[in-house]
């Protein structure tokens, strides 16, 4: 194990952090097309809430997947085709979500209009739940042959384990999406997003719960890493509970959103950390893949490390610049005038 | 083993649809970036409200071709894990960090670019806004840059080397790989295809709106105006094409002249002593047939080939199929003894070759009279109505050439994915059903229909409002909400 693998199996959890803590309130805004707009002032608030960034938000989930090729291309390649139909499900999300945002605003009736506006709501829902439920099949065993292919149906995947995981996935990314709404949007979105918080919490502690009990039965990371799992799944919950408070007690916003995001990042580093040294991990322990018998040349890897050190920052440089651009809050009564 | 023809076969059409729909939009993105970036420079130096109009009309399109090929470029990355798998882990080394530098250095950059454009018209200073479009357009061309510099890997491996002991190809030189020839004659090739598309997609549809407009309408000058920005940039286009397009060619004899043989319909060679001074004649016909790989029938212009492929009115060294498919198997027979044959499909390629140098072409003589006829003291363009309809159906000639251009290139790479490195058939993921495939390629086909059609639909319908058009019909008074919302707020 060089210290380069162990690098870039760390940058690649980091980029799927960051899409997740990005894209999740971009999946939680689109979710409330459906469960949280009253009339088209809401949705076109909710569309500018996302406008100008969910498309860079998604590049985090190019750059994760294009950097899992390039630094493991032999997880890349097991995983990819391995959840060949869970995988097809969140392109086909991200394909229409994608148009959809652009789509809604050309068409000549409101009817038109929502149809690309449920399509908008019912796309940020699969992407989620389906990555949740891929990240959760990772790590609790699936048929790897010695090569390292992956044979497997559909519903091979779909275990109690991994329905809570999508679940789970999906609810934070609908929490999230709430407390950005409360960030960037007044009006009627706003006092909504409140009010569905203060019951939501809750159902996503319990989810939580759930999860961890899921967690001891379908992975070996409370048997082999106990501690660290265990540090890991209290600073869920305990980032849960002081979101809530602050929400529904303290009234806040802009912590409350940070928190959300949070959560959903020490989602990753629990999987991330439970997995290492493997990436994914077999039914048959001698055919698991790790970090040393699926990651590139040290060459490659090297060539890489210089490249993220040089472009990283400059990307989050201008990314930030964009979300401070787009500061201002949106009057969801005012947006169309 | 019959399952597994059918999943290759299933895994190289899908590849085929999702590529040839994906390049649709990356031509047509890149190309309109141009278009605008160019309009809107205008503005802020002319000062003239026109051409910032200009650039938010045809910047809507642009936007629309961007989410296009934005969604559609992400099958194209998903694909090789999720189809190709055995090629991803055996290349994956030197592939897979081409796709990831794209993302990292271009893709975000565009990405941020584009938002930041759209929405901040009334926020920043012309000067300032303009250069948003600036750089979404550079990123986007420095994106193709990687993602050629990947393809020309396949064509033309380079610094690499391989591991016997992982089984793999890894990178030796990074520096190999971007000063790879095929990539210098591929990338400005590409880049510069995307000028015509978009030169004449602008120019088409504003023609098809002049043959709307009636006359005097105050549009008229606006579609003109458009029309001769698009045509310039449309013409630089081909102009550049034509030139990197026949180096292109040129090389194909060193490098890949299986591909050659057959783009040019030559199946026997025409290097023997005696012809060797003398000229080579082009065929502007030819059918060979796919079982023996003969040329049955052929229309030959004298001197053409020798001009081509020698750039001289004599000589040249025209390798045929046949004579190559024998060189091939014996250079790779023993390695490679799976691969039956080394043909490629010689009737798609030597056509696909005509189709997308004859409509090069024709856009370069329509370019240049449809800028003559547009001249600014001039109305004859608004008066020659069968000129204004060529110019309209010329829109969609772009797409036709850089679809035949890419049906070239992948398959004349025939049998190889990497080309003498790894063939085809071991390339496919095992793993995957056939089913899986089928269901996957029935509803991308779908979904490209749909998304294809709407982009039409909307095109055509920004087009009839055109310009100067409010968007207020989404606040429609049939919102069923409506009355809902001004309950609360009363």
């Amino acid at each position: 194990m060089t210290i380069l693998e162990i690098l870039w199996f760390t940058l690649i959890g980091i980029l799927w952090a960051g899409f997740f803590f990005l894209e999740g309130f971009d999946f939680g805004v689109g979710m409330q097309f459906a469960f949280n707009a009253r009339d088209q002032k809401d949705r076109e608030a909710l569309y500018q809430a996302i406008g100008p960034n969910w498309d860079a938000n998604e590049v985090w989930l190019v750059t994760a997947g294009g950097a899992t090729f390039a630094a493991f291309p032999a997880w890349y390649a097991s995983l990819f085709s391995g959840f060949y139909l869970m995988l097809f499900i969140v392109l086909l999300g991200l394909i229409y979500r994608g148009v959809s945002f652009e789509f809604r605003e050309h068409m000549p009736t409101i009817q038109g209009t929502h149809i690309w506006e449920r399509l908008i709501a019912l796309t940020s829902f699969l992407v989620p739940f389906f990555l949740g439920m891929i990240f959760t099949a990772m790590v609790s065993g699936t048929p790897i042959d010695a090569h390292g292919n992956l044979s497997a149906g559909f519903f091979d995947y779909v275990t109690p384990f991994t329905l809570v995981g999508g679940i789970a996935v999906t609810l934070m990314s609908y929490i999230h999406g709430l407390n950005y709404s409360r960030l960037r949007i007044d009006g009627n979105v706003r006092v909504r997003a409140s009010s569905q918080l203060k019951y939501l919490y809750p159902v996503l502690l319990a989810g939580e719960a759930l999860f961890a009990i899921l967690l001891f039965f379908y992975t070996d990371f409370l048997q082999t890493k106990t501690l660290l799992t265990l540090i890991i799944l209290v600073v869920i919950v305990l980032t849960t509970v002081i979101g809530w408070f602050l929400t529904v007690k303290k009234q806040l916003e802009a912590l409350p959103f940070v928190l959300s995001g949070l959560t959903l990042v020490e989602v990753v580093v629990l999987l991330f950390v439970g997995l290492f040294p493997r990436v994914m991990v077999a039914n048959n322990p001698l055919y698991n893949l790790d970090i040393m018998n699926t990651s590139s040349s040290p060459y490659t890897l090297k060539l890489m490390t210089i490249v993220v050190i040089t472009a990283l920052p400059v990307t989050l440089g201008y990314q930030i610049w964009s979300f401070w651009v787009f500061r201002k809050r949106i009057v969801s009564h005012k947006v169309v005038e | 083993m019959v399952t597994l023809v059918g999943i290759l076969d299933l895994a190289r059409f899908q590849f085929a649809m999702t590529t040839i729909f994906h390049f649709f939009f990356v031509p047509m993105s890149i190309g309109l970036g141009v278009v605008v970036s160019v309009m809107e420079t205008i503005y802020v130096i002319k000062k003239d409200e026109m051409y910032k109009k200009m650039a938010q009309f045809w910047g809507k399109i642009f936007i629309l071709s961007f989410a296009v090929g934005v969604v559609t470029g992400l099958i194209q990355e998903f694909q090789f894990g999720m189809n190709w798998s055995e090629y991803s882990r055996y290349v994956g080394d030197i592939f897979g960090s081409l796709l990831a530098i794209e993302a990292l250095v271009a893709f975000f950059a565009e990405s941020t670019f584009i938002g930041l454009w759209s929405f901040t018209w009334d926020r920043f200073k012309p000067g300032v806004h303009v250069l948003f479009i600036w750089i979404t357009t550079i990123g986007s061309a420095i994106s193709s840059l990687w993602i050629l510099a990947a393809n020309s890997f396949m064509q033309n491996p380079v610094g690499y080397a391989i591991d016997n002991h992982m089984g793999r190809a890894e990178l030796k030189s990074f520096g190999a790989l971007l000063s790879n020839r095929q990539l210098w004659v591929e990338f400005p090739h590409v880049v510069i295809g995307t000028f015509v598309t978009a030169g004449f997609l602008v120019a088409g549809m504003s023609a098809f709106k002049l043959l709307k407009l009636k006359k005097a309408h105050p549009e008229i000058k606006f579609f003109r105006r458009s029309m001769n920005v698009a045509l310039i940039i449309g013409l630089i286009g081909v102009a550049g094409a034509l030139v990197t397009g026949d180096q292109h060619a040129f090389d194909l004899q060193s490098m890949q002249p299986m591909k050659y043989a057959a783009m040019e319909g030559v199946d026997k060679s025409i290097t023997s002593s005696e012809r060797k001074d003398k000229a080579q004649p082009w065929s502007l016909i030819s059918v060979t047939n796919p079982d023996t790989h003969k040329v049955i029938a052929h229309i030959e212009i004298p001197y053409v080939l020798s001009i081509l492929g020698n750039h001289s009115l004599t000589g040249g060294n025209t390798v045929g199929t046949t004579e190559l498919e024998k060189e091939f198997q014996q250079k790779y027979g023993k390695t490679h003894s799976d691969i039956k044959d080394y043909y490629v499909p010689e009737n798609t390629l030597f056509y696909s070759f005509r189709v997308m140098a004859m409509g090069a072409g024709g856009l370069l003589m329509l370019g240049v009279v449809a800028l003559w006829m547009n001249r600014r003291k001039s109305k004859l363009i608004l008066t020659q109505r069968w000129f204004l309809w060529i110019l309209g159906v010329a829109t969609f000639v772009p797409f036709i050439i850089n679809t035949a251009g890419w049906l070239v290139t992948e398959l004349g790479r025939y049998p190889w994915v990497v080309y003498g490195l790894m063939p085809i058939s071991s390339a496919v993921s095992p793993n995957v059903s056939a089913m899986s495939l089928l269901i996957s390629n029935i509803v991308y086909f779908l979904t490209f229909a749909t998304l294809g059609g709407v982009m039409v639909w909307i095109s055509r319908r920004a087009l009839h409002a055109g310009p100067y058009a409010e968007e207020e019909e989404v606040e429609s008074p049939s919102d069923p909400y409506d009355h809902l919302a001004k309950g609360v707020e009363a």
